[in-house]
């Protein structure tokens, strides 16, 4: 049997942190590329080129791609080949993040009493999902979600007899309401199916996927499709001010649910939607 | 700042003073203003910045300093302008409620780049708490800007871009 030491894992998830916050990932870069080639509106065009100009800082100046670095959301795959030494799992993981945000000069956003709001800020704890899998890897994924896009997400339960079409009304209500202030242009998670926190932790892990990926089943690849155009006719544009780059890609992951129920949620991602995987 | 003279989406490159407060900077002053006490700033002075920086290495110096959504300020706003605030940035749409308070007191709402933290600390040139310093990044730190890029969302006749 294959001995991980929860140690590695704190190291590891403290580099994933600070690679997450500063470089943006290559496939929402070559969206953003696109968007800016393709934007015919003057201003939305110049944003653009500013979000461009941005990344080339943060990553020349290791610097946050954005000040808010989020709320640390943690995957760890672990191999059923796989046994943990040292001590706690997920200690280790909050450690870890503790670690990187202090390491990265990241900001400490994560208030300990949620109603009171009262304490100092940490950059922890973080959200941690811990799948085993098959195997005897350790597999880690940090995605700092920062908080203007979160607040706009929602979760719906529709009836089993709601048509498709209503589903993509308030898919793309939601992104409608979210507006100028959730930082487009979005990536936007989907989740379908499952229960009530299923469906929302898939919207939530469909964001990790490539925008230039579409799901492999043409039904839900279809989905998608539809739903980037009619998001991109909102016309909300970068900054809410307009022009046709107001979507950089729509990811849907679904489960099976219930004979009498269809839950669909609605993670919505910046356009610095950031995430960073490493292995042990 | 002559507020009057900018009409919605004019660009302003802004080199001055800003002093960033977000959610519980705004619960504080307003709750120093209920109680009949000076605020720790001079409001009528100040360009209030929706933002909350990260830190940095480098001394009187913060890192990225983009702007958080502004509508979270909307029910502490019409206070802080009946006080004397006059200039504001953020993102996104503002209520009717502020909107139409701008319009009273003439002041103005400016939209910065979103999400482009990185970016707009090269356009700061030093900064330093000035009040609430156990907020953390929630205090009230003094920026001294250079030409900080600004779109007017809502200028002083009430008008707003969204």
């Amino acid at each position: 049997m294959k001995t991980v030491s929860v140690r590695s894992i704190k190291d590891l998830v403290a580099r994933l942190c600070v690679e997450a916050n500063i470089i943006l990932r290559p496939d929402i870069e070559a969206a953003l590329r696109t968007g800016y080639r393709q934007e015919a509106n003057k201003r939305s065009r110049e944003i653009l080129g500013m979000l461009l100009e941005n990344s080339r800082l943060a990553r020349t100046r290791k610097l946050a791609l954005c000040q808010d670095t989020g709320m640390a959301v943690v995957y760890v795959d672990v191999g059923q080949g796989v046994r943990l030494t040292g001590g706690s799992l997920e200690h280790a993981v909050h450690q870890g993040v503790r670690e990187g945000y202090r390491k990265g000069y990241f900001r400490e956003s994560v208030v300990r009493d949620p109603l009171s709001r009262k304490g100092k800020l940490s950059g922890a704890p973080a959200v941690v999902h811990t799948s085993l899998v098959p195997g005897d890897k350790v597999t880690v994924t940090v995605s700092p979600k920062g908080f203007g896009s979160e607040n706009k997400s929602r979760v719906k339960m529709f009836l089993p007899t709601d048509t498709t079409d209503t589903i993509k009304k308030f898919i793309v209500k939601t992104v409608e309401e979210a507006g100028p202030s959730a930082c487009p242009p979005f990536v936007i998670g989907v989740g379908i199916g499952g229960t009530f926190e299923m469906a929302c932790y898939l919207a939530k892990k469909s964001l990790l996927r490539p925008v230039t990926k579409r799901n492999r089943k043409p039904g839900l690849k279809k989905l998608e499709q539809a739903l980037m155009r009619d998001i991109n006719n909102l016309h909300i544009g970068p900054m809410g001010l307009g022009g046709k780059t107001t979507c950089l890609g729509v990811n849907i992951l679904d489960y099976p649910t219930h004979i009498a129920g269809l839950p669909v949620a609605v993670n919505i991602g910046c356009h610095a939607t950031r995430s960073a995987t490493g292995n042990l | 700042m002559n507020k009057g003279r900018w009409k919605i989406a004019d660009t302003v490159l802004y080199t001055g003073t800003l002093y960033t407060a977000r959610d519980q900077a705004h619960k504080r002053l307003v709750e120093t203003i209920r109680a009949g006490k000076n605020p720790p700033i001079d409001l009528a002075e100040a360009v209030i910045y929706y933002a909350g920086p990260t830190p940095s290495p480098v001394k009187n110096m913060i890192g990225a300093c983009g702007p958080t959504t502004s509508s979270r300020m909307d029910v502490f706003t019409p206070i802080l302008l009946e006080h004397g605030l006059r200039a504001m940035v953020g993102k996104g749409a503002r209520s009717e409620e502020v909107r139409k308070a701008i319009k009273k007191y003439g002041a103005v709402y400016f939209l910065t780049i979103a999400g482009a933290g990185a970016y707009l600390s090269t356009k700061i040139k030093s900064a330093r708490v000035v009040a609430y310093k156990d907020l953390g990044a929630e205090a009230i730190y003094r920026l001294e800007v250079e030409d900080f890029p600004l779109i007017v969302g809502i200028d002083a006749r009430g008008k707003s871009i969204y």
